[in-house]
């Protein structure tokens, strides 16, 4: 018996917990990017409501005497958050159809969690564009500075993670995800849930609170 | 124990020699000794930037350097001494000895924590470059907005510190993640979370608070570089900013930094003490307990180093008892390292020393740290000489010497060779009447109102006579330091023989042959008890037999990868185009060079 625990211990799988090694790193560098977006987003909030003058999120304001509409569109944002999180929904389905062996599920839903994606971070770079040409830089005040930062760091983890999930999408295209490695997906996707969780934090606090 | 020579090492399973099996190693204990060496040459730098500062204040209004060389040498020692010394010099524990303590071949993700130490190497050389520049960081290591924005820090300076302490925080994270999921899932089976050894409990807390600060750090560094790189003005208040919220970011950091400082030494000393009291380490459960207790509250009490900035009383009241409470815990951890001695037979080697020395001087720098948590006092005490002395009694008289004494015990089992004890002895004491004789006077000097940061003082200010004493004391643990050198090159030139268990050790690292074999154990070990070894030894009648060295046929060790240095140089490319503005070709090569290294790394057999 104590060869075959030996042998056991010295599977390349073993672990004291069953969990993956690579599925708790990822928990907890998870754990530890939620700090990051805390401050980022108590530095926000700190910052909230703090200018005098220049855009603002949700009341009008004056550009050289002419007064301006809010700066934040509400819609629009929430179509993309819509998105956002029905792309989580997906690429749980697309797991699924990886753990289960089938190809057409797992690479059906994959490209429709990348595309969810993709039309986000589109919406993000649209916004963030028609802002500039409204008048908001990104020097221009502290909402200005807190808001590109904040959700701009955000855009950045959605684009990585979008990078990510079009590596496994191009692995799994060349039929190198059977159910064995199906991990290499599950890693990407709570990375992906993660990013999606960190936007439903900051769609509230930044769009929807007044 | 046996003495018998080790046997002929089987060909297959000789290490591979060579600079490119240093360049490409994945081995934890080979990572440990590059963290190491590389911690300790940043050490002697950082302390020759000491003993620079020292020469300056040994006379009042002294021109050996100008203000400015000035606040570069005390910034740069302080970032160098925490960043590139202690931490550093810490992970060198961490990375040899986890895997072997918890009776496993190698930690959870090896490529990844050869990533952290290149990352490490050249974050570290990144920084200390700026000296040829002349641009050394220069705003303290705490880099106080609005002091370090473009408006009052228009030179290169701030920028290689924001840049340098963030490329530094990458590899902090990355080990932290690796060694935290080392502990929770590699552990020998058997082994429950409390039959762990204490260093493996105080370096597991350690991980988490790494994994818990470092990215509050990174958003404060992230927000003073855009600053000063896009003219933003998070710090700048003729822009609505607020240097305060720097100061809350930074502590809500630094405090956690500091237990992340003492605790992998609470951790060494734990181990030391039990050995050479020949007695198990008094009360187990509490020390973890205790240990968790501090690293919780830790994160309540940041802003005791802000009671000088105008927070109001109730602020003051709440970070003042928090600050105090956490004594008690720390108080449980004397208490039982006294404990573990009281009725043992003790045995003075050189290790044993260090850990007794820690005892005390970390009891005297606990003392005045409960000082300052009292606002009223502290507003006395604050940014005076009492401070420099309370920091440098926890930090030099506690992780320093913790960590030499760390050095004494583990050598043999690092290197096959033991570190001379008469030496060693001589070392003891030249540091502890160095470290005393530089570090004490500070109290006084504080309490008569001597300031930090200051290039010098008056004649008339009668700090002359003390100064001097600290600088002769400085001079004395310099010569402290030539000892160990001296020590350490004097015994590698003979042949390493040490036997496998030179101290009668408890935990499962001495169960190997030293230095190691690339795989740890032959067989995995099965635990059930703390203290595994002395419990194996106690099973078989008082001894085991000398291990000896056998073949690796059959052991699966991890493929050297060159991947993760390749990756290491992209990130330091990468975030060092913030350097003097943000330059877009750099930070493109960087992602590049940063991509081709991951992907490179992804695809290859492990």
């Amino acid at each position: 018996m104590a060869d075959t625990a030996h042998a056991h211990a010295d599977d390349h799988h073993y672990t004291a917990t069953g969990i993956d090694n690579r599925k708790l790193a990822i928990w907890t560098f998870i754990g530890s990017e939620c700090m990051f977006f805390a401050s980022l987003i108590g530095t926000y909030l700190v910052y909230k409501g703090r200018d005098v003058s220049g855009p603002m999120p949700h009341s009008t304001w004056l550009l050289k005497g002419v007064e301006q509409e809010q700066m934040l569109e509400i819609p629009l944002v929430t179509f993309g958050t819509a998105l956002l999180l029905f792309s989580s929904f997906f690429v749980v389905l697309a797991l699924n159809g990886a753990q289960r062996g089938n190809r057409k599920q797992l690479l059906g839903w994959l490209c429709a969690t990348i595309f969810c994606g993709m039309f986000f971070v589109g919406m993000q770079v649209f916004e963030f564009t028609h802002f500039a040409h409204r008048g908001m830089g990104y020097t221009t005040n502290l909402f200005s500075s807190t808001f590109y930062t904040l959700t701009g760091f955000h855009g950045t983890h959605v684009t990585i993670g979008l990078i990510w999930l079009l590596s496994v999408l191009a692995v799994a295209l060349r039929g190198k995800l059977p159910p064995e490695k199906s991990l290499n997906l599950e890693m990407a996707a709570l990375y992906w849930h993660f990013v999606d969780v960190v936007w439903i934090v900051i769609f509230p606090v930044v769009y929807l609170i007044r | 124990m046996a003495t018998t020579a080790i046997e002929q090492t089987p060909a297959h399973s000789v290490e591979a020699t060579g600079l490119w099996s240093w360049i490409t190693t994945v081995d934890h204990k080979r990572i440990g000794i590059l963290y190491g060496a590389t911690a300790f040459l940043f050490f002697l730098l950082g302390g020759i930037e000491a003993l620079v500062i020292r020469l300056q204040l040994a006379q009042p209004n002294s021109t050996l350097v100008s203000p400015d060389t000035y606040n570069q040498l005390f910034t740069m020692h302080g970032t160098t001494m925490i960043f590139l010394g202690v931490m550093p010099l810490s992970a060198m524990y961490f990375n040899f000895l986890i895997p072997l303590q918890l009776g496993a071949r190698d930690v959870a993700f090896p490529r990844l924590n050869a990533f952290s130490y290149w990352v490490f190497l050249l974050g570290g050389l990144l920084i200390n470059v700026s000296w040829l520049f002349g641009a050394a960081p220069n705003g303290g290591w705490f880099g106080y907005a609005n002091l370090t924005t473009k408006q009052f820090s228009p030179g290169m300076n701030i920028d290689f510190w924001t840049v340098g302490l963030q490329i530094l925080g990458v590899a902090s994270l990355a080990a932290a993640v690796n060694f935290f999921v080392t502990t929770v899932n590699l552990r020998a089976p058997g082994m429950k979370m409390m039959q762990m050894p204490m260093f493996v409990w105080m370096s597991f807390i350690t991980q988490i608070l790494l994994l818990l600060s470092f990215p509050i750090i990174t958003v404060a560094l992230v927000l003073l570089m855009i600053d000063r790189t896009f003219g933003t003005h998070f710090f700048v208040p003729s822009g609505g900013g607020d240097p305060i919220l720097w100061q809350h970011l930074f502590w809500l950091f630094g405090h956690p930094e500091v237990y992340i400082l003492i605790l992998p030494s609470f951790g060494i000393v734990s181990e030391i003490l039990p050995v050479f009291s020949r007695k198990p380490l008094f009360g187990y459960a509490a020390m973890v307990f205790s240990g968790v207790f501090i690293a919780f509250v830790g994160f309540g009490v940041w802003a005791h180093h802000m009671f000088a900035t105008g927070m109001g009383p109730f602020a003051d009241a709440f970070f003042s008892l928090a600050t105090m409470i956490i004594a008690i815990p720390t108080g449980v951890k004397i208490f039982n390292w006294i404990g573990t001695m009281w009725g043992g037979r003790i045995e003075f080697k050189t290790a044993m020393l260090f850990a007794i020395g820690f005892l005390g001087m970390f009891i005297m720098g606990g003392l005045s740290g409960v000082m300052h948590a009292s606002p009223p006092a502290d507003l006395q005490q604050t940014d005076t000489y009492f401070i420099v002395a309370h920091f440098h009694y926890v930090l030099f008289g506690g992780a320093i010497f913790a960590l030499t004494g760390g050095a004494y015990y583990w050598w043999p089992k690092m290197f096959g060779r033991m570190l001379d004890e008469s030496l060693g002895k001589v070392h003891f004491w030249l540091m502890m009447i160095g470290f005393n004789l530089t570090f004490f006077p500070m109290h006084i000097l504080g309490l008569n109102g001597m300031p930090r940061r200051v290039y010098t003082y008056s004649e008339e200010s009668n700090f002359k006579l003390l100064n001097q004493l600290e600088t002769l004391g400085s001079l004395i643990l310099a010569v402290s330091f030539l000892v160990f050198m001296y020590n350490i090159w004097k015994t590698w030139r003979i042949k390493a023989t040490a036997p496998a268990d030179p101290w009668n050790g408890a935990t499962l690292e001495w169960s190997i042959p030293s230095p190691p074999q690339v795989f740890n154990f032959p067989a995995l070990p099965q635990v059930s008890t703390r203290d595994a070894l002395w419990e194996m030894k106690r099973a078989a009648g008082g001894s085991v037999p000398e291990p000896q060295r056998v073949s690796g046929k059959g052991i699966h060790m991890p493929n050297p990868s060159f991947y993760p240095l390749v990756a290491a140089i992209g990130v330091t490319v990468t975030l060092g185009g913030f350097i003097g503005g943000s330059h877009l070709p750099v930070h493109i090569a960087g992602v590049a060079i940063l991509l081709f290294g991951v992907y490179s790394w992804a695809f290859e057999p492990a």
